[in-house]
């Protein structure tokens, strides 16, 4: 076991822990969206992780436990990189909170409460895009302006057995989840996975209603 | 056991590029060679080369024409060394089909070297002035540009005669440790942007002990506007080739790649013909030079996403997923290319190597500074007499380049900006002339070496323009994946657009300089992380043109249309010249009741023709901004009636 001290709190990790891991098991939040346990190479895509190690300001997902360390969470440098990118993230978001299925269970919601940003940020015009709903899915719907892009839908997607049946598709900001080429001969292996529903942090990947069918 | 050694092999091969030359001089031809570089070829060298053959033979002259790469005059494409015997050899600029025909005329046939026409000449003599005297020659330091526009670049033994793959054949009787060593004392700095030491490189990659390792050559190249590494590639790929094998041998890699954005034809053709010439004569490939040392080198043809220069999104693009950046460490030396440990080096880097290992660290060591040894090459654009690629020794200032190699601000002018190391780097204002030039001294000023972009901008350049003008490139090649570069720099984009529409908000500033900061701190890859370097320096240094743009609504370049009108000063008009009127693609221009011209203000589409067209003695047609400062002048009502008629 390793010791390292986070915000003045002692805590005790088997070495090779990612860091986020270490806080989070020791009920130290750190905002996170795109972290997934157990993946070879952290994608660090969300920059939201943030921490301070030896005044260097560092995503915490990407940092390996490997001896004593100290950690500070809550500095005022890492509070300003989390808020901007969490008001970056909130101001291509359709905040429409009351009609999205993930509401009171949105990570969204919870990093914005606990950072202390506004859900609807001022200063930033709010950009969306079009179509608003794509149903390429035989039955999943996809909601690009909820979608955070995390890329956990698409990962855990390829760790399944069988073709991976979604990935991301554009760039830049046009990036969305496509599933690509997903039919009805898909429907078996999706109906019995859904790991990409469980996955999904906010409401951006939603069963489509039967009324849609 | 045979007794055969690299140099043996070698000799073998140089004799054979010796005789091929000896029988061409022996013939006691003219030459004539032609720069044929994307540059020559785009400013007609293909029609100049047919130009030629269609003369000497009309003339019935013999002559060895001589199709080479770009020496780096791009602004005198294209340029054309002629080797007349009895003459020294005379360079030709902007030579036209119709030059060439008098060159064959005047110069080949009748003994007139035709003075009004040429550059200069390449060696001392009584009659016409040498070009080694001119500021670009006098300055210059060729080393890794040397032979380029020299050689044929699609004929290995042009280069071998110009004392190609020696170095190589040399090398490989030395130890690899030994090649390392040397590499690590020349001091050589990573050319692709960030001046990694590359000896440092190499020696992490050597000391790996994994059995596969990897060499890449990071021909990407992305940035608007730079073309130093097409150039070299097209001018003289085998330097670069020697270069990674050299590479190859030093880490005890067996397998390279060269990444060239496939949007770079003639750079692909010429890599593909320089690999099948190398291998046929077994300086790539199976057992090198007779040596049990193999290295496998391949073209690999990227699809031209500016993030793929950068190199972990490069290895995912080779690996057949998504071009997309990925956290480091791992680096790619650690854990590349299909997990093996994988030196990636830019053009300029490799082209570097032979000729330090041909004369030696010391050698390289004494050109350019103590801490960035060696020489950069340089593409210059943008508002200079001669653009074009220039190789000087690093420590030379900016004040140099600009106005003395590159000749100057055109038509009068005043400098106001340059813009280095491309949308990564940053503007500097005319006080940061004096820079010496490298990479620490840059990006102390807050721009970047860059792999080598330099674009130069006159008076007339609105700099929010320019941050604009990057953040547009940026964002859209951004690869979408980390929220900073994603969103943000769609964000400062679209403030950027605003402000040079005139709808500019006074907050606009601060978010800009904040949103910038934070874009550059938290961004995933290189590319985030330096996209908002336009922003940052030009709000730095020219701060009061943004405050223009949005206080007063005034472009003080008078770039920005939405911010400027175009009038006639009726003083100046001269009655009854209408030489504007019909320049004017939306019938803007009118004539007024006592037969002078004005500009309707609401159909005018500020294309700026009118301005060209009124004769110079009356320049009577002015750009003003703010736009609501320009005269409005009613059209007479009358006209229209007449029109009726
Ligand atoms: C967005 C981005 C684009 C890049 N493009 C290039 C490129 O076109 N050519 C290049 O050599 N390096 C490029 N680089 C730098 C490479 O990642 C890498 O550092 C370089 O190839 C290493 O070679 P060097 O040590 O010889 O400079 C780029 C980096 C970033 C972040
Ligand atoms: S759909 Fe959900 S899980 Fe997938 S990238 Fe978007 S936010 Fe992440
Ligand atoms: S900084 Fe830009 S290019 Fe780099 S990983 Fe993030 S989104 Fe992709
Ligand atoms: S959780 Fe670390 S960057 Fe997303």
């Amino acid at each position: 076991m390793t010791k390292l001290l986070v915000d003045n709190k002692e805590i005790e990790i088997e070495p090779g822990t990612v860091l986020l891991e270490a806080c989070l098991r020791n009920h130290i939040y750190i905002p996170n969206l795109c972290y997934l346990p157990g993946m070879p190479h952290p994608d660090a895509s969300c920059r939201l992780c943030f921490v301070e190690i030896d005044g260097k300001v560092v995503p915490s997902c990407t940092v390996k436990v490997n001896g004593p360390m100290r950690v500070k969470t809550d500095t005022p440098a890492v509070r300003k990189l989390q808020q901007s990118a969490l008001r970056l993230l909130l101001s291509v978001h359709e905040v429409d909170c009351a009609n999205c299925p993930a509401n009171k269970q949105c990570a969204l919601q919870e990093i914005a409460r606990f950072l202390r940003v506004g859900l609807k940020p001022k200063g930033l015009d709010r950009l969306l895009k079009e179509p608003s709903i794509v149903s390429d899915h035989p039955f999943i719907d996809f909601y690009p302006n909820r979608c955070v892009l995390c890329g956990r839908c698409v990962r855990l997607c390829r760790t399944k057995e069988g073709r991976p049946q979604m990935n991301f598709s554009a760039r830049g900001f046009n990036t969305v989840i496509s599933f690509y080429g997903a039919n009805r001969e898909s429907m078996p292996t999706c109906e019995e996975c859904r790991s990409c529903l469980k996955a999904c942090p906010v409401g951006a990947l939603v069963l489509r209603e039967p009324a849609r069918e | 056991m045979s007794q055969t050694t690299p140099r043996i092999s070698f000799n073998a091969i140089r004799e054979q590029a010796e005789k091929r030359r000896k029988e061409l001089d022996e013939t006691g031809l003219p030459k004539v060679h032609i720069g044929m570089a994307t540059c020559g070829i785009a400013a007609g060298a293909l029609e100049t080369k047919t130009a030629f053959e269609q003369a000497l033979a009309d003339q019935n002259i013999a002559a060895r024409i001589h199709a080479v790469g770009c020496l780096g005059h791009c602004y005198a494409e294209p340029l054309v060394l002629v080797e007349n015997p009895g003459w020294p050899p005379i360079f030709y600029y902007g030579v036209t089909p119709g030059n060439a025909g008098m060159i064959v005329r005047a110069f080949l046939r009748d003994g007139d070297p035709l003075l009004e026409t040429l550059l200069g000449a390449t060696e001392p003599n009584d009659l016409i002035p040498q070009v080694k005297d001119f500021p670009r020659f006098a300055f210059e330091k060729k080393v890794i540009t040397q032979k380029s526009g020299f050689i044929d670049p699609e004929d290995v033994y042009d280069y071998i005669d110009h004392g190609g793959y020696e170095t190589l054949s040399a090398c490989l009787e030395k130890s690899p440790g030994d090649i390392l060593q040397e590499v690590v004392h020349s001091g050589l700095r990573g050319r692709g942007g960030a001046g990694f030491p590359t000896g440092t490189k190499w020696r992490l990659a050597r000391e790996a002990e994994i059995e596969h390792k990897v060499v890449i050559c990071n021909a990407d190249e992305g940035d608007p506007g730079a073309y130093m590494d097409r150039t070299i590639l097209e001018s003289n790929p085998h330097q670069v080739i020697e270069g990674m094998v050299l590479c190859a041998y030093a880490v005890g890699a067996s397998k390279g790649i060269i990444y060239v954005r496939a949007e770079y034809p003639l750079a692909v053709r010429v890599i593909t013909k320089a690999l099948q010439q190398a291998e046929g004569l077994g300086l790539i490939g199976k057992n090198i030079l007779g040596t049990d040392f193999s290295f496998d080198l391949s073209l690999f043809q990227g699809s031209g996403a500016f993030v793929c220069g950068e190199e972990t999104a490069m290895i995912q693009s080779i690996e057949g997923y998504r071009g997309v950046a990925q956290h480091r460490p791992p680096y790619p030396v650690e854990k590349g290319l299909y997990g093996w440990p994988t030196v990636i080096n830019n053009v300029k880097t490799f082209a570097s190597i032979a000729p330090i290992l041909e004369r030696g660290a010391e050698w390289y060591r004494s050109m350019g500074t103590d801490k960035s040894p060696g020489t950069a090459v340089f593409s210059v654009v943008g508002n200079v007499v001669h653009p074009g690629l220039v190789e000087i020794p690093m420590g030379v200032d900016l004040r140099t380049l600009i106005l003395e190699i590159c000749g100057g601000i055109p038509n009068k002018k005043a400098f106001k900006a340059v813009q280095i190391g491309g949308p990564s780097g940053g503007c500097l204002p005319e006080r940061f002339l004096d820079t010496p030039i490298d990479f620490d001294s840059l990006t102390e000023a807050g721009a970047m070496m860059g792999s080598g972009g330099i674009v130069v901008m006159d008076e007339d350049t609105c700099m929010v323009e320019v941050a604009r003008y990057f953040l547009d490139f940026t964002q859209k090649e951004s690869c979408g994946k980390c929220t900073f570069c994603r969103v943000g720099t769609k964000h400062l984009l679209g403030i950027l657009e605003r402000i040079t529409k005139g709808e500019g908000r006074e907050t606009d500033l601060k978010t800009l300089q904040e949103l910038s900061q934070d874009i550059k701190l938290g961004s995933l890859c290189g590319l985030g992380k330096t996209a908002p370097n336009p922003v940052i320096t030009s709000l730095r240094y020219f701060r009061e043109e943004y405050e223009a743009h949005i206080k007063e609504k005034r472009c003080p370049a008078k770039m920005c249309r939405s911010l400027t009108a175009f009038y006639i000063d009726l003083d100046k008009c001269a009655r009854g010249c209408d030489a504007c009127v019909g320049s004017c693609p939306v019938e803007a221009i009118f004539t007024t009741k006592d037969r002078k011209k004005a500009v309707d203000q609401i159909l005018c589409v500020k294309c700026g023709e009118c301005m060209v067209a009124c004769p110079v003695e009356y320049s009577a047609v002015k750009k003003i901004s703010p736009a609501q400062l320009a005269p409005i002048i009613p059209r007479p009502e009358k006209k229209e009636d007449k029109k009726a008629e």
